[in-house]
């Protein structure tokens, strides 16, 4: 028994780990555009950017995945998403996106804002580009600036990928759990707890690494 | 001929005049020493010369070439300025160091960027980064500071800190050097280190325009003194004509308060 939950959990596991990667791999980028959007002085763009980022944050992700997966198919009577578990999976990952680079582009947002004025300043007044102010001034410190909360939402991305079991998705809780009505039995949850502990362990000894990295100046 | 002319600027931060009319011209290797009580435009004019900020009116005039003028586009494209502002260096109140780079990188940073864009950067590419080194060590020796080259910025005291600042400026050897209240930030043990180093630049004739709350430090190595009150300069003549014989009522008050200093 134990190992047939071992290894439904690990499949489950997978899963998850695949929208955990796809969310980064989309979310980060795209939340770096909404940031400079939201960071706009043509007024509109900003205006429209605010607004999203407040809807995207003021509701549940819970709710958005909902929407975004069963939507489509009730207002325009045809289900864009595919059939089975890649089309479920495929819906997921942008309910994911929009709402994960949502909270990135505030993070983001306030990397840039954080750095001094004062350091683009005498980067101007020595007569360097802007480009090289960007990459050889202001990045670095940006990075370190937003380190620490960016670990706190990727670790946060973690338990919410358990949230992909409202579209049927079978994540870690929806393997274990299934034992439960099955077996009926409770450990294989506890079970899963433990995957998630080791999975953010991991995340959380990778960011220590990075701020350690970035220790040598302040 | 004076190496620094500055006519009629003025600027304004939406409704509010920040500075009126201002003019001034400067010798070479004479020392400007900028007074007068926090917010009275001091600080924006030093950034107006630095083309931090954009006078609204006016000419700056450096060596005989207009560098900014404001009836004048052409004078202030982007790329144009990038040039132009080198001829001015600036020591902030703040220090503004880079705190990912040392000392030395920090002196440097900037002359090597520029290198890069020599034609003969790549086949000499060693011995133009070697010499830039070298020039930034020497730089930092002159401020005593030889032995802190490899430190980052949070090791250094502020004193120290404001010293690498002052290295890093006179790294691009601008015409003239201007200091924006470069002690202010620093505690009262800390002046004297730096106000020594601006001293030492001040016997070897540098061209600087210092903004400075240090009134004696001001009589002592100015040539020339500026009193600005509310954006228009009140007075200004030899420190011995401004500190001993003002004759504004306003100059008289303001250096009333530094009595006993």
């Amino acid at each position: 028994m134990f190992w047939t939950v071992t290894q439904s959990l690990i499949s489950g596991l997978g899963t998850a780990t695949q929208l955990f990667a796809l969310t980064l791999l989309f979310g980060l980028p795209l939340g770096l555009v909404i940031a400079f959007g939201s960071m706009s002085k043509w007024r509109p763009l900003k205006a429209v950017v605010d607004v999203i980022v407040w809807i995207i944050r003021g509701t549940p992700l819970m709710l958005q995945l909902i929407i975004i997966y069963y939507g489509p198919g009730l207002w325009l009577d045809s289900n864009i998403w595919g059939g089975g578990s890649s089309g479920r999976m495929t819906a997921c990952v942008i309910a994911f996106v929009i709402n994960y680079s949502c909270y990135f582009s505030v993070i983001y947002r306030g990397g840039i804002q954080g750095v001094p004025v004062g350091q683009r300043e005498a980067a101007e007044v020595l007569g360097f580009t802007k480009s090289q102010i960007f990459f050889k001034v202001t990045l670095l410190q940006m990075i370190k600036r937003i380190v620490p909360p960016m670990s706190n939402e990727i670790i946060t991305l973690v338990k919410d990928t358990s949230l992909a079991r409202i579209i049927a998705i079978t994540e870690l809780i929806k393997a274990g759990e299934s034992y439960m009505k099955s077996a009926g039995i409770i450990w294989p949850l506890f079970y899963t707890g433990l995957f998630y502990l080791v999975f953010v362990g991991i995340l959380t000894i990778v960011f220590n690494l990075i701020e350690r990295k970035l220790s040598y100046f302040r | 001929m004076s190496i620094l002319d500055v006519q009629h600027i003025e600027k304004n931060f939406g409704a509010t005049k920040v500075l009126k009319d201002i003019n001034f011209s400067l010798d070479e290797g004479q020392v400007l020493a900028i007074i007068g009580s926090s917010g009275s435009g001091k600080t924006t004019l030093l950034r107006c010369l630095n083309f931090l900020e954009t006078p609204n009116t006016g000419r700056i005039v450096v060596r005989g070439e207009t560098l900014f003028d404001a009836a004048d586009p052409a004078t202030q494209q982007e790329k144009e300025i990038r040039r132009k502002r080198l001829h001015f260096g600036l020591v902030f109140q703040s220090f503004n160091l880079f705190p990912q780079y040392t000392a030395l990188e920090n002196v440097t940073l900037a002359e090597r960027l520029m290198a890069k864009e020599r034609p003969d950067f790549k086949a000499n590419k060693k011995k133009i980064l070697a010499a830039i080194d070298a020039e930034g060590m020497a730089l930092l020796e002159k401020m005593g500071l030889k032995e802190r080259a490899g430190h980052y910025p949070h090791q250094l005291s502020g004193g120290q800190q404001q010293r690498v600042a002052i290295a890093r400026a006179l790294a691009l050897h601008p015409d003239i050097l201007c200091f924006d209240e470069p002690t202010s930030a620093l505690d009262p043990e800390l002046t004297g280190e730096v106000l020594k180093v601006i001293r030492g630049l001040a016997e070897q004739h540098t061209t600087m325009i210092i903004v400075t709350h240090e009134m004696s430090f001001a009589r002592d190595v100015a040539d020339q003194v500026l009193f600005m009150d509310g954006g228009v300069v009140v007075e200004q003549g030899s420190p011995e004509a401004v500190f001993y014989h003002p004759q504004q009522e306003r100059t008289k008050q303001f250096l009333d308060k530094f009595n006993g200093d």
